[in-house]
């Protein structure tokens, strides 16, 4: 970075943000304002812990128990803490179920509001400009281009998370999947579905029954 | 405010992006998301005032950035606005007198994680409405945060889900106090926000607190 570069003087072309992001985590930790294993547990804890397979997990379980589905309908973030996920971006859960009448797609047209203890850190898609804009006045035509085709008597209801409620949207059960495991099951269940911006696989897209 | 964050409806951007996901992310990616998560620990700002700090960008500056390049840029500025930094550390990245402790270690940062930050609060008032009943959005402009985008402003919908009270953005991040209101889930018709472009029947559903709704 330039010597006569200013950070907050926005006339100025910022620094490539990888180096800028480099010279702070530097600063902050010679600094003392943050331990490196501290960045270390959450980077590890989002890589290989929290992510979409929690999601999945919960999905499944909903489809096999008809008591637990209906208590993921009536208290998400009690249903979903009892199965372990609970914590940052996930305080306040409410699951929305997807049918042949109703189809859940849940946005965040302010910034970037998901739920992180089930599907971890937002993909880009999920955070693009695109689809931020779109997907609220143009839900049908943004699920065309995720391959989500929906019949005109389907209702389409779109989720604009403003506070911090976060939701779960449960894709139906693919049928020919009678008498699956859990988690052969959890298998199907796509991080896309579980936005709402996908459907789940079915038994041929995995290599038929399990 | 009414800033370039506030993007539902806006045209011209194309194509969703990277529907596939099927690359690898940058390493700082998950570098800008861990520093500004564990930043938080400070306790010298709340989440709310963390979007108002992305929110504050100069609109053409805010879409002119990457998602976590706005992330880093509202983080440093937090951190000069409540003295965890000085300008010209930022701008030399050579930190000034003793070092600190840092307030979590890897297992503090674990358990920021698990615990989260509930904003769900007691509030004394009985809620004004109840599931079903219409309410009219206010049409207001505020200079400061809020968490009512335009394309929802001045428009009726139907009251679908009470969440009881919680913190209201509007205060909270401008350091002015939690003041939890109540939360309510409002349907609006897609009809009724979009013309008749949008499907018969489609709706529309946000999280509205009370101070933002009227009765109809």
């Amino acid at each position: 970075m330039g010597d006569d570069h200013h950070h907050h003087d926005h006339s100025h072309v910022p620094p490539e943000p990888a180096l800028r992001v480099q010279a702070l985590e530097s600063l902050l930790t010679r600094k003392g304002l943050v331990d490196p294993g501290a960045l270390e547990a959450i980077i590890e804890t989002y890589s290989n812990e929290v992510g979409p397979r929690n999601g999945a997990r919960v999905v499944a379980h909903s489809w096999v128990d008809p008591d637990y589905r209906q208590w993921l309908l009536d208290d998400a973030t009690a249903a979903i803490a009892h199965l372990g996920y609970q914590g940052r971006q996930g305080e306040h859960m409410v699951a929305l179920e997807n049918t042949d009448q109703v189809h859940n797609l849940v946005v965040c047209t302010l910034c970037s509001c998901y739920p992180w203890t089930v599907l971890g850190i937002p993909p880009t898609w999920y955070k693009s400009e695109a689809y931020r804009a779109r997907a609220v006045r143009e839900p049908r035509a943004v699920l065309e281009e995720f391959g989500v085709h929906l019949d005109d008597n389907t209702e389409v209801r779109l989720w604009d998370s403003t506070a911090e409620i976060r939701y779960l949207v449960i894709p139906q059960r693919p049928a020919g999947t009678e008498g699956w495991s859990e988690e052969a099951l959890a298998d199907l269940v796509t991080r896309d579905s579980m936005v709402g911006a996908g459907v789940a696989r079915r038994p041929d897209d995995v290599g038929g029954a399990a | 405010m009414n800033g370039a964050h506030d993007l539902g409806g806006m045209h011209g951007f194309g194509p969703v992006p990277d529907k596939a996901d099927d690359h690898p992310h940058p390493e700082w990616y998950n570098r800008a998301m861990a520093i500004t998560v564990v930043m938080a620990a400070w306790g010298r700002w709340n989440i709310d005032a963390s979007r108002r700090a992305r929110e504050d960008l100069h609109p053409a500056q805010y879409l002119r950035y990457g998602y976590y390049e706005r992330w880093v840029d509202a983080l440093e500025r937090l951190m000069l606005e409540t003295g965890l930094v000085t300008e010209e550390e930022l701008r030399t990245s050579e930190p000034q007198g003793q070092p600190l402790t840092p307030p979590v270690n890897a297992d503090g940062a674990r358990g920021m994680l698990r615990r989260g930050g509930p904003t769900e609060r007691d509030v004394a008032t009985t809620p004004r409405f109840r599931v079903g009943d219409r309410v009219l959005t206010g049409n207001d402009h505020p200079f400061g945060h809020t968490r009512l985008p335009r394309y929802a402003r001045g428009r009726t919908g139907v009251v679908l889900r009470h969440h009881g009270g919680h913190v209201l953005p509007d205060t909270n991040a401008h350091f002015l106090g939690e003041n939890p209101e109540h939360l309510y889930t409002v349907q609006f018709l897609a009809r009724d926000l979009w013309g008749n472009d949008a499907q018969e029947g489609d709706t529309v559903m946000l999280d509205l607190w009370e101070s933002y709704l009227h009765a109809q």
